[in-house]
């Protein structure tokens, strides 16, 4: 795939460097003449100095061939229109924008960006997972389908413990896919699973039931 | 009518003024605190410090209730973004924005965005001034 990269700091180079280890073709949009320098001598010359949000740039670079454009820039703003730009004059089949603002996710799908990855909810939940107490944590969203993977922790004094799944009330639309325990190996539940402490559930469920979903586990 | 203007340099500014004086309800937006100086000492209106790409703050300023939203800030597509927050999130009926890059200025008017470039006008002003 040709795989334009907007953005030349430091989630552009490392984003670039494994898109080139997995045999794309990839080149870096980047303002920067210093960042330009060092990323063409560390990975080859795969770096343009430019501004990935101007026509003249996108069209020297042969945006119009690419398979793919993802802007990585610090500023929102930037990558909104290096997307839109992309998709509205060179027909560029996917876009994906980095967010900073959290809040920005739902605007930049309203406005037919693709894909929007939110660097700070990324680190937020990573961050929050390190906290030996958080109940629960969100491992994948499945867009399209509007579905999330989550992992709930039972902790020690939880009312569940002991209790067979099927005696849980669950919320609907929500599925335990698996158990992992401390000693055992981890196993797919089934209605007459007993729940024990410190086990991590893995289940499917939906933004809106999680909180439901949480507190049947967990027996809050 | 309710008018929300993002950023108040010289043309926002001088904007505010001259609406505000036909007796219209302004409301300027600016990053900047110091910005602000540039507002005639008459204006009636509010001026409030925050960032207009940020829902909440378009919300204070009253963007829910605005007729019209205007875009003039130094940045090109903070003037994209905000004009497409206030037209397609909170469906501002008069949505206008500053776009220097004639080149952008174009490919988002053909999307629907009342977008003005000073860069064309400008150079076009200049021409007809020599060519006279």
């Amino acid at each position: 795939m040709y795989i334009i990269v907007v953005g030349g700091g430091r989630l552009g180079y490392y984003l670039t460097k494994a898109l080139l280890s997995e045999g794309h073709e990839v080149l870096i949009v980047e303002k920067n003449a210093t960042f330009c320098q060092i990323i063409n001598d560390e990975l080859g010359s795969v770096c343009i100095r430019g501004d990935g949000c101007e026509m003249a740039t996108l069209a020297e670079i042969g945006t119009a061939r690419a398979d793919m454009l993802i802007a990585v820039t610090g500023d929102d703003e930037d990558n909104l229109v290096a997307c839109q730009v992309a998709k509205h004059k060179f027909n560029v089949p996917r876009t994906t924008a980095r967010v900073r603002n959290p809040q920005n996710e739902t605007i930049f799908k309203k406005l037919g960006i693709d894909v929007t990855v939110s660097s700070t909810n990324i680190i937020l939940e990573n961050i929050k997972e390190e906290v030996p107490t958080h109940p629960l944590t969100h491992l994948l969203t499945i867009r399209d389908k509007g579905l999330e993977i989550v992992e709930v922790k039972i902790p020690p004094d939880s009312t569940t413990i002991g209790k067979p799944i099927k005696g849980l009330s669950l919320p609907k639309g929500s599925k335990l896919a698996l158990i992992c325990s401390k000693e055992r190996k981890p196993r797919v539940p089934t209605a007459s699973t007993i729940l024990k402490a410190e086990d991590r559930v893995i289940a499917v469920t939906t933004p809106e039931s999680e909180e439901a979903l949480r507190a049947a586990l967990r027996g809050e | 009518m309710k008018v929300v203007i993002m950023g108040c340099g010289r043309v926002g500014a001088q904007l505010a003024g001259l609406l505000d004086t036909d007796g219209h309800s302004v409301t300027v937006l600016d990053t900047d605190a110091y910005s602000f100086r540039r507002l005639p000492s008459t204006f009636s209106g509010t001026a409030l410090i925050g960032n207009g790409l940020n829902e909440e703050v378009l919300k204070k300023a009253g963007i829910e209730e605005a007729d019209a939203f205007v875009a003039v800030t130094q940045g090109d597509n903070r003037n994209v973004m905000a004009a497409q927050i206030a037209k397609h999130i909170f469906n501002v009926s008069k949505v206008v924005c500053r776009i220097y890059d004639p080149l952008r200025q174009e490919l988002y008017s053909m999307l629907g965005l009342e977008a003005i470039s000073p860069t064309t006008i400008f150079a076009q002003i200049l021409k007809e001034k020599l060519e006279s």
